[in-house]
């Protein structure tokens, strides 16, 4: 596998590691390679945790079958919330240092964070109801997931409505960078408001308060979530460069390299 | 292991709407997350496919 030796370097990027792979034509193989390895890992993780999550963590004494929902609404907030960051901050250094990798790379997390939005607030619903007896309550931190939602939705519509893509990163970008507000208001909600949603049962300098095996459950699920969030992102910008990139002469050379191997 | 049999799992101590209810809907996303990307990777590949070939005929036709 050479294939990124067949791709035109420039001499002035090759000094280090990180500009190198900062352009669409040297990320493409490398994400190529690292997209499969990403979702081995996922599937793995995933069966590894729902199997721990499902048949080796034990019932909850107050809340019966029903906290099992954690095991995926856990992660997945943890994700809407570690996505939304990662967006920003690529959409951001894409606006500062006007590299269009980095633009993409927002781009393409987008409608990940925003599933994982969907699954928290779904699972949500789905856990409050026979706790708290209702579907939906009008907490701080349902209601600041829900901006959440908003946010990703609103990122997504904004860029698909500019025609030229760099303008629709320019403009995602801003939106984005002002929406970051919403994530530590998310994580502290339930700290600085009176809120029917539970503390956090893990907390950095803390010492979880959750039996052994639900907690392992749960931080699996969490590394899963992970692994698939990047292998699907990969996938995502691999399509993006692909659409925006098509009438490129480095586009023709690659697909020449992989027609000779062939 | 915490069943006694696989309807007690499936029951899931009576809250087997809301567990199974949040499973599949996630796994559903996640797996619409996937095959939506599979096919826009091999529209991506056919438009550019495409290209390249509209390419060389535009080429071959200047050469006449």
């Amino acid at each position: 596998m050479s294939v990124t030796d067949t791709l035109p370097t420039r001499s002035a990027f090759s000094t280090s590691v990180w500009f190198k792979y900062a352009t669409p034509q040297m990320f493409f193989p490398l994400a190529g390679k690292l997209i499969p390895l990403f979702a081995v890992i996922g599937a793995v993780l995933t069966m590894l945790g729902l199997y721990i999550g499902f048949f080796v963590a034990p019932t909850d004494w107050q809340q019966g079958d029903s906290y099992r929902i954690i095991f995926l609404h856990v992660p997945a907030a943890w994700m809407s919330m570690v996505i939304y960051l990662a967006l920003a901050f690529w959409a951001g250094i894409g606006l500062v240092m006007n590299t269009r990798l980095s633009s993409m790379m927002a781009t393409a997390l987008a409608p990940t964070g925003a599933i994982f939005t969907v699954i928290t607030l779904w699972t949500g619903a789905m856990w409050g109801k026979p706790t708290w007896g209702a579907w939906w309550v009008w907490d701080a931190r349902l209601t600041s997931e829900l901006i959440l939602l908003f946010l990703y939705i609103g990122f997504m519509a904004l860029q698909a409505s500019i025609d030229d893509a760099r303008r629709a990163d320019k403009a995602g970008a801003v939106l984005a960078l002002v929406g970051v507000v919403n994530v530590p208001i998310i994580y502290f909600s339930v700290k600085w408001w009176n809120t029917l949603h539970q503390g956090a049962s893990v907390s950095l300098g803390n010492a979880p308060s959750m039996e052994k095996t639900m907690l392992a459950g749960m931080l699996i699920m969490a590394l899963a979530f992970w692994a698939y969030s990047i292998a699907v992102a990969l996938m995502r910008v691999r399509c993006i460069i692909l659409e925006r990139e098509r009438h490129s002469d480095w586009l023709k050379q690659y697909s020449d390299s992989l027609e000779k191997q062939s | 292991m915490t069943w006694d049999s696989w309807s007690a799992f499936f029951e899931m101590g009576g809250y087997g709407l809301y567990v199974w209810g949040s499973v599949i809907l996630a796994f559903a996303l996640i797996f619409g997350e996937i095959l939506s990307l599979a096919i826009r990777w091999n529209s991506g590949i056919k438009h550019l496919a495409n290209w390249l070939h509209s390419e060389e005929k535009d080429d071959d036709e200047n050469k006449v």
